[in-house]
């Protein structure tokens, strides 16, 4: 676990934190949880109502698009290529924080610039989506999508459809702004000077905590 | 203020061992072949339905845990920091256990009260009004 921390260390007695890690580190982490407990309500929320519902529209049949190859028959597709990016975006930003332990200047900016362009690509991906959909009729209270049992379904699907992954959009949107600042920060040598990238660090927890977050929006909403 | 740089700074330099390219891309394998895994099964299911439903419901919620567990031990260095912090964000995380199961079952159970007590709900829920396969829902 943690290195070059004596053996018998009293962790509570005061002089040093016993967390180990930097205060603003640690309230990074703090703010993340609840974080996660807003997304965990929304998603509990949705699965309450999936779990009061006799049928639901099914996810196969309605997000079964890809741009420019256009309305072929295939379901998930375009989702999972959503989906590499976002986790491909993480891959550049731990590479990030790597180099910021190695005071590498300009390997932090490298792939804090792939990162951003990851989280940018996202955004027009899930732009497309919510384009299309809303093409095909669907909006918050409406929802052209018929339950899988061919009843008529409610607007429930469409409205938590939207709300979170318009919720989830906003967090990478932030996430891309968050990154651009710390980009700009690390050219103008202000980590630099300040001896360490633990801003990076911060700002990766966030980019992560985004991509832990999708990893149970696309589960919730294209797999279930 | 002085104190606090240098000691965030140690920070870094104490963690900076474990810091490895090839875990971050062996981690990123296993979040792609789990992806992968879980679009596989989902589209051989809506192809064929050759497997039941439950049981890969079960499959993609273990997949799903599998790929969280990966992003904030790895990804987020959880697994590295020491136990105090570890724990410190677990054990309130675990408080969705409960958050999970108190509200899936009420949303059970208020399913189950509206199908014995409400007959037009029923009803209306078993009214087909488009044809199951063939068009394309939402399309005139």
């Amino acid at each position: 676990m943690a290195q070059s921390v004596p053996a018998g260390q009293k962790w509570w007695s005061g002089g040093h934190s016993p967390f180990h890690v930097e205060y603003g580190k640690l309230m990074m982490w703090y703010f993340l949880m609840s974080d996660a407990f807003t997304f965990g309500a929304f998603l509990i929320s949705y699965g309450t109502i999936r779990f009061a519902s006799n049928s639901w529209p099914d996810p196969n049949k309605v997000f079964n698009t890809f741009p420019v190859i256009g309305e072929m028959r295939m379901p998930l597709a375009f989702v999972s290529l959503m989906t590499f990016i976002l986790i491909m975006s993480s891959v550049t930003m731990v590479l990030a924080v790597g180099a910021g332990h190695n005071n590498d200047k300009k390997g932090v900016m490298k792939w804090m610039f792939f990162t951003i362009l990851g989280g940018l690509a996202f955004l027009g991906c899930q732009a497309w989506e919510w384009t299309h959909l809303h093409g095909e009729g669907a909006w918050w209270g409406r929802n052209p999508f018929m339950n899988i049992n061919g009843s008529q379904s409610s607007t429930n699907f469409t409205n938590f459809f939207f709300t979170i992954t318009g919720f989830h959009g906003f967090h990478v949107f932030s996430g891309v702004i968050i990154n651009i600042i710390m980009l700009i920060m690390t050219w103008r040598g202000v980590f630099e000077r300040r001896g360490h990238y633990l801003m990076i660090e911060k700002a990766g927890l966030y980019w992560h905590f985004v991509d832990l977050v999708w990893v149970f929006v696309f589960t919730s909403f294209y797999l279930l | 203020m002085a104190e606090h740089v240098h000691t965030a700074a140690a920070a870094q330099q104490d963690e900076s061992h474990s810091f490895s390219k090839k875990a971050i891309w062996r981690t990123f394998w296993i979040l792609l072949i789990i992806t992968v895994v879980e679009l596989a099964l989902a589209i051989i299911y809506y192809e064929s339905h050759f497997l039941n439903k439950h049981f890969l419901n079960g499959i993609f919620i273990i997949g799903t845990l599998a790929k969280a567990f990966f992003i904030i031990a790895e990804f987020m260095h959880l697994k590295y920091e020491i136990k105090n912090l570890i724990m410190s964000i677990a054990f309130p995380a675990m408080l969705f256990i409960w958050f999970l199961t108190a509200f899936l079952w009420d949303g059970n159970s208020y399913k189950n009260l509206r199908n014995r007590y409400d007959p037009h709900h029923v009803q209306r829920n078993n009214t087909i009004v488009a044809p199951q396969e063939g068009k394309k829902p939402g399309v005139e």
